[in-house]
C-alpha cells in the first residue's frame, strides 16, 4: 500500500522509474487498490449467472424448436397436424429474425425499448442471450436429429413406443452425441457475448473493467485481465465439456 | 390373423404394389421372395404402417391398420419387427435395448422385463451380453439381440425383413437357426429373405412378388418344385 502510494506519486510527477516499479503501479490500481478485485469477482458472479439462464433458456428453446420442427418436417403426407404447421412457421419466422439481426442490436432493442422500464439489466440480457442462442441451437439440434438413421426411428416406433418416447429415449441422446462439439461452440460463443450485456448496463465482467478504466484511465491492465478471465472461463468449460463428452463417448467402447 | 385387401402403394409416378391381397394365419411362416424391387420389403413394411399404404386395407386381429382412429402404436406392439440392419439402439446396453419398449409400453414392470429379457437371451445364447453395448458384437449376435428384443414385446407376429442380408456368410447360419426354433415353436412369421433354403425347409407357403404384383403363391413344394408362372420360374433359375 505505502509501496504504491510512493511508487504512484513518482510516476505522476514524470520522474523516470524502473520499468517494475511501472507495472507494480498499474497492476496495484488495476487489480488490488480500493479492492478493486471485488469488481471483477462479481463481475464473474454476473456472468455466469447471465450465462447459466441464457443457456438454460436457449437450450429449452433449441429442443423445443428443433423438435417441432423435425417432428413438422417428418409427418406423412395427407395426414398434416395443422398445430404443428402453425408453430412451424412461427419457429421459423423466429429463427429467420434472430438469425438474421445482429445480437447487438437485439440487445438495445431488448434493453431501451421492449423493457426500457426494467432495472434488472442482467435478467434482460440474461434473456436476450438465450432468446438469441435458442435460434443457433435449434438449428444445431435440427441438425443432429436429422442426422440420426432413420431406422433407428422405425426400430423405436415398429417395438410400440410413442413418437416421444422414441425421441427422448433413441434419437435425442444419440444426437446430442453427433452435435456435443457444435453445441459446445454456441456455448463459448454464448458465455463470451454475455460481455455485450454492459452496453445495455448490465454489471457483468467487462462492465466492472470499463468502470476502473474510466476511474484510473489506464485501460491495458483492466482490459488485458478481463480477457485472462474470459480465458480461464472458457478453459474450465471447455473441460467440462470434454468430460461430459467421454461419458456420452462410453457406448463406444469394443 | 392379418388380412392384406387390395394393397397398392406408390412412390409418385411408381407403383411398388399393385393390388396385392393375402392373408396369414395364426402359427403361419409365410417366406415372402422376389427379385431386388419387386415390393417386398414395401409389402412387409405396410404390414405395420411403417410405410402408409396409397390404398387399399390391412387388417391385424380384424382391427384396421389403415383406419387413422387406429391407435398404431398399441397395435405395433402386438407386431414385432427384425430389421435387415439391425437398428439396436448403440446409445444403451443390450438388457436396455430389450427391456426399453416393454417397459415404457407399460406392458411389463422393470423386474419382469429384465428376468424375461435374460431368459430369452439365454434362448438364443448371449446371456453374458447383457450388459455389452451393440458395438462390441458381431452382426450375428446383434441379430440376434434384435430378435429377442422383438420377443420381448410378447408379439403375435414377427415380420422379418431381410434379416440375413446384412450378415457375414459365416453368421447367416447362426440367426436362421434362432428364426427356425421360433417358427416350429409356433411364431406367425412374415419373412422377406433370400434364403432359399430357408424358405424350402420352413415356410408353410412362399410368395413370389415381381413388379408390384402378387405372381405366384403356395407351399414350398409348389413354388420350387413346379413353379408355373414365367417370372417365377426365371428367378429361380437365377437364385438357385
Amino acid at each position: 500500500m505505502e509501496q504504491f502510494e510512493a511508487w504512484s506519486q513518482l510516476l505522476k510527477s514524470g520522474e523516470t522509474v524502473s520499468s517494475f516499479q511501472r507495472f507494480y503501479v498499474y497492476f496495484y490500481q488495476a487489480f488490488i487498490y480500493k479492492d478493486r478485485w471485488m469488481q471483477y469477482l462479481q463481475g464473474v458472479l454476473t456472468t455466469l449467472y447471465v450465462t447459466a439462464l441464457a443457456l438454460l433458456l436457449g437450450v429449452v428453446l433449441g429442443v423445443l424448436v428443433s423438435v417441432v420442427r423435425t417432428a413438422h418436417d417428418q409427418q406423412r403426407l395427407g395426414h398434416r397436424n395443422p398445430i404443428l404447421g402453425i408453430l412451424n412457421i412461427l419457429f421459423k419466422i423466429y429463427v429467420t429474425v434472430i438469425r438474421g439481426t445482429p445480437m447487438m442490436v437485439q440487445l438495445l432493442i431488448m434493453g431501451f425499448v421492449v423493457f426500457s422500464s426494467s432495472k434488472n439489466f442482467a435478467l434482460v440480457g440474461a434473456l436476450t442471450l438465450g432468446i438469441n442462442s435458442g435460434a443457433y441451437q435449434a438449428e444445431i439440434i435440427r441438425g443432429g436429429l436429422m442426422s440420426v438413421d432413420a431406422g433407428q426411428n422405425e426400430a423405436g416406433r415398429s417395438l410400440g413406443l410413442t413418437y416421444m418416447d422414441t425421441m427422448r429415449f433413441i434419437i435425442i441422446p444419440q444426437a446430442i452425441k453427433a452435435i456435443l462439439p457444435s453445441l459446445g461452440n454456441e456455448f463459448i460463443v454464448l458465455l463470451k457475448d454475455t460481455s455485450l450485456i454492459s452496453v445495455i448496463g448490465g454489471k457483468e465482467l467487462l462492465y466492472a473493467a470499463r468502470g476502473i478504466v474510466s476511474r484510473t484511465y489506464e485501460a491495458m491492465y483492466p482490459f488485458l485481465g478481463t480477457a485472462a478471465i474470459y480465458l480461464v472461463l472458457v478453459l474450465i468449460f471447455t473441460w467440462l465439456l470434454g468430460r461430459f463428452e467421454r461419458r456420452l463417448r462410453e457406448s463406444d467402447r469394443r | 390373423m392379418i388380412d392384406v385387401k387390395d394393397l397398392t402403394k406408390t412412390f409418385g409416378s411408381l407403383t411398388v404394389l399393385d393390388h396385392v391381397s393375402n392373408h396369414i394365419d395364426k402359427g403361419e411362416c409365410v417366406v415372402v421372395i422376389g427379385p431386388s424391387g419387386s415390393g417386398k420389403s414395401t409389402f412387409l413394411r405396410c404390414l405395420n404402417m411403417l410405410e402408409i399404404p396409397t390404398s387399399g386395407e390391412i387388417l391385424f386381429d380384424g382391427v384396421s391398420m389403415t383406419d387413422p382412429k387406429t391407435d398404431l402404436n398399441r397395435m405395433r406392439q402386438k407386431m414385432g419387427m427384425v430389421f435387415q440392419h439391425f437398428n439396436l439402439f448403440p446409445n444403451m446396453t443390450i438388457l436396455r435395448n430389450i427391456t426399453l419398449a416393454p417397459i415404457r409400453t407399460g406392458l411389463l414392470s422393470k423386474e419382469e422385463a429384465e428376468k424375461n429379457a435374460r431368459a430369452l437371451l439365454a434362448r438364443v445364447g448371449l446371456e453374458d451380453k447383457a450388459d455389452a453395448y451393440p458395438a462390441q458384437l458381431s452382426g450375428g449376435q446383434k441379430q440376434r439381440i434384435a430378435i429377442v428384443r422383438a420377443l420381448c414385446m410378447q408379439p403375435e407376429v414377427l415380420l422379418f425383413d431381410e434379416p440375413t442380408s446384412a450378415l457375414d456368410p459365416e453368421m447367416v447360419g447362426e440367426v436362421l437357426d434362432v428364426m427356425k426354433k421360433l417358427a416350429r415353436d409356433g411364431m406367425t412369421m412374415v419373412v422377406v429373405t433370400h434364403e432359399m433354403g430357408f424358405a424350402r425347409e420352413v415356410a408353410h407357403r412362399v410368395v413370389f412378388l415381381d413388379e408390384g404384383k402378387l405372381q405366384e403363391e403356395g407351399t414350398p413344394q409348389e413354388i420350387f418344385g413346379n413353379p408355373k408362372n414365367e417370372r417365377l420360374r426365371s428367378f429361380l433359375a437365377k437364385v438357385l
